[in-house]
């Protein structure tokens, strides 16, 4: 390979907002508003995995929601392959919804139980209205086979499988249309321990085969850890710190990934005395009425004055190290 | 219930993958939902009695003419003869009972008990299914709307809602038969008289089905697989008639069910009180109406159409409950 020079973006965002009303009364008069997604700015580059992670509640699951517009943002803007779809509506969006797919969190609630295996994975088709080479019935069950599915589970419901094997319906579904970018919403946190890996190296695994880019988001850096290029830490619906997966891991700038990283169980047992367990204290503050100025600041131990005046921006610390710090390590 | 059933799901899920692979071969089609319910119904022997005697129920009630023809039974035939006109009672013992009439005959005019039975049935099962099919389209129809839609619309039917549930039911319902002369619509008589308790029964019956409905609907529309097929590019409609519906399928069938013997109910109260089905046409409220002067002299003739009412309401309370206990065993 020669010099790969500056990484194509399958998508960008900026400045993405997304505010839920409060509303009171008969009237619906608005009283506030959910914070769940205040100023993002990112790109998503052609191939690679983004990790995005962060508390619960933190606005993850609401920028994912937005960048596959399931979700009307609040401001921003958001471009896919250089074209503006921040605001297309369902028609306008409805072709685009080939190129970027979902994979949802409950396997329990994401697949309809009226409906069987073959019914849920054919849907892109006709929702699209395409007409695979040799049929839908023979495309879906390749997508089985892909998946780690039998081809036979075609005329089966849901019910009659485990979360990890619903799981990969989901991704089935996902895959049909051969999307280029894939969020999934923790895609592994509702299952087993155990399987969650299986799933996991098997999204991994489709990514080489089929060439997709990836959205992955997680609740915590254990899931993520191995299948992410780059990674993105969300607290209270902003980007506190953006870089490369091994910059993370051995340079964490903000406080709160550091206290993040601490959570990951170190597998090497000579290694687990080196790094303290940072236990952040208190609660997520609610994003109704987010802390002024640094949004971390009633759990950081970094705390001075600066970070209740002034918000702290997002900055390139090194070349593709960002961090939203006064202090920065 | 219990719900052996279910193990399917969970023993897949306690071991690991691969279990589908070669273990079911076998079993290729899957069992839907609904095929689990059937199996499950059918273990349920209360539910399948309730469900036999409403099949009987609804035989009954939709040949009552030809069976009535073919027996040689008229509800209207008077038969002076048979009743004592001092006593207000038949003569003889048990209500007048004989193989000419084997439930006896009424104290006033002596006609035939059972084929007044029968010629009620028809009746009071049209009426009380009537009403319920009425109730059932309106309450889904706007159910589904305030729950898909939400927002304003939502708060709209949900007044609405409130506003009929408040309505005096009883009192519009006397009112309006007794308003109505006997001719309206283009219909007259009995036709009239059934068609505005349909009416009346299933218009004020509605939001009860609506508020279950929009509460379903509440709920999946919440789930994943709604913005899954969002994600898709999927519109409103399809939504609607593709997820949602079907899911809403078992609760309405459930509740329909349930629905069915409180109408039966609320159509002999009001024939009982006079604004339902007039006289001389037979029904089971009416008998009961005609019956509450003379029961000291003739119990028999009250103790027949309560049970007629009972054994109804009875059987499909049960049908309903045991469709609920097989469609959703989570929800006791
Ligand atoms: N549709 C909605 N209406 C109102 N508030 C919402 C909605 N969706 C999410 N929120 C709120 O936005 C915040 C972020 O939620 P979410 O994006 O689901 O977080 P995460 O996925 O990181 O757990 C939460 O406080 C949540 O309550
Ligand atoms: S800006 Fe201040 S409060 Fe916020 S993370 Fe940095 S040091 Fe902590
Ligand atoms: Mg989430």
């Amino acid at each position: 390979m020669t010099n790969p020079g500056p990484p194509e973006a399958l998508l960008t965002v900026e400045g993405l907002v997304k505010h839920f009303p409060i509303t009171k009364g008969v009237l619906r008069r608005q009283v506030g508003a959910v914070q769940a997604v205040d100023g993002l700015t990112f790109d998503v580059r052609t191939g690679e995995t983004l990790g995005v992670v962060g508390e619960s509640g933190c606005g993850k699951s609401t920028m994912g929601r937005l960048i596959t517009r399931l979700l009307e943002p609040t401001a921003g803007r958001i471009e896919f392959e250089g074209r503006d779809i921040t605001h297309l509506g369902v028609s306008g969006m409805r072709p685009m919804r080939r190129d970027v797919q979902m994979i949802f969190q409950d396997p329990y609630s994401s697949l309809n139980p009226r409906h069987t295996v073959g019914t849920i994975v054919g849907a892109p088709f006709r929702l699209q209205g395409i007409a695979p080479e040799g049929g839908v019935k023979k495309e879906v069950q390749g997508l089985l086979e892909l998946v780690g599915l039998s081809p036979e589970h075609y005329n089966r419901y849901p019910h009659e499988f485990s979360g990890g094997q619903r799981q990969r319906i989901g991704i089935a579904r996902a895959l049909a249309l051969k999307p280029k970018l894939v969020v999934a919403d923790e895609p592994v946190s509702a299952l087993d321990v155990s399987i969650q890996a299986q799933v996991v190296n098997l999204l991994d695994d489709l990514q080489d085969e089929l060439g997709l880019t990836y959205v992955i988001i997680a609740h915590d850096l254990s899931v993520i850890r191995h299948v992410s290029d780059r990674i993105a830490v969300m607290y209270l619906g902003k980007l506190v710190e953006l870089t490369d997966r091994t910059s993370l891991y051995t340079a964490p700038a903000h406080p709160y990934t550091k206290a993040l990283l601490s959570a990951v169980p170190v597998p090497d047992p000579r290694r687990r005395t080196q790094r303290k367990r940072i236990l952040l204290n208190g609660d997520v503050p609610s994003p109704i009425s987010p802390p002024s100025g640094c949004r971390f600041r009633t759990r950081c131990w970094k705390s001075a004055e600066v970070c209740s005046e002034q918000e702290p921006p997002l900055l390139e610390l090194r070349t593709g190290h960002q961090v939203a710090c006064h202090f920065p390590e | 219930m219990t719900a052996p059933i279910e193990t399917t799901g969970s023993a897949a899920g306690a071991q690991p993958e691969a279990v589908l692979a070669g273990a079911k071969r076998s079993q290729i089609e899957g069992r839907s939902l609904y095929q689990i319910a059937w199996l499950r119904f059918r273990r349920d022997r209360v539910a399948v009695a309730g469900g036999i005697v409403v099949i009987l129920l609804v035989l009954l009630a939709a040949l009552a003419k030809p069976i009535e023809s073919v027996f040689g039974l008229d509800p209207n035939a008077f038969h002076q003869d048979l009743v004592d006109p001092s006593l207000l009672a038949p003569k003889g013992s048990w209500g007048g009972m004989s193989w000419e009439h084997p439930l006896g005959v009424d104290p006033q005019y002596g006609r035939d008990i059972l084929a007044r039975i029968i010629e009620g049935s028809w009746v009071s099962l049209l009426v009380a299914t009537g009403a319920t099919v009425l109730s059932v389209v309106l309450g889904t129809v706007l159910g589904v709307v305030a729950g898909f839609y939400g927002g304003w619309v939502d708060s709209v039917i949900s007044r609405m809602m409130d506003t009929f549930l408040a309505f005096p039911l009883l009192l519009f319902a006397i009112s309006i038969s007794a308003s109505l002369q006997d001719g309206a619509f283009g219909f007259s008589g009995l036709p009239l008289r059934i068609g505005v308790l349909i009416f009346v029964i299933g218009f004020f019956n509605w939001p009860y089905m609506g508020r279950i409905v929009r509460a379903q609907t509440l709920s999946l529309r919440e789930r994943e697989f709604v913005e899954a097929a969002r994600s898709l590019g999927a519109r409103g409609p399809f939504i609607l008639f593709r997820e949602l519906l079907p899911n809403l399928v078992a609760p309405i069938l459930v509740y329909s069910t349930l629905l069915i013997p409180t109408n039966i109910l609320f159509e002999a109260a009001l024939s009982f009180l006079g604004v339902g089905i007039a006289p001389p046409q037979a029904s089971w409220g009416g008998m009961l109406t005609s019956a509450t002067g003379l029961y000291q002299a003739d119990p028999q003739y009250m103790i027949v159409p309560g049970l007629a009412i009972f054994v109804t309401v009875l059987a499909f309370n049960l049908l309903g409950d045991g469709l609920r206990d097989a469609l959703d065993p989570r929800s006791k």
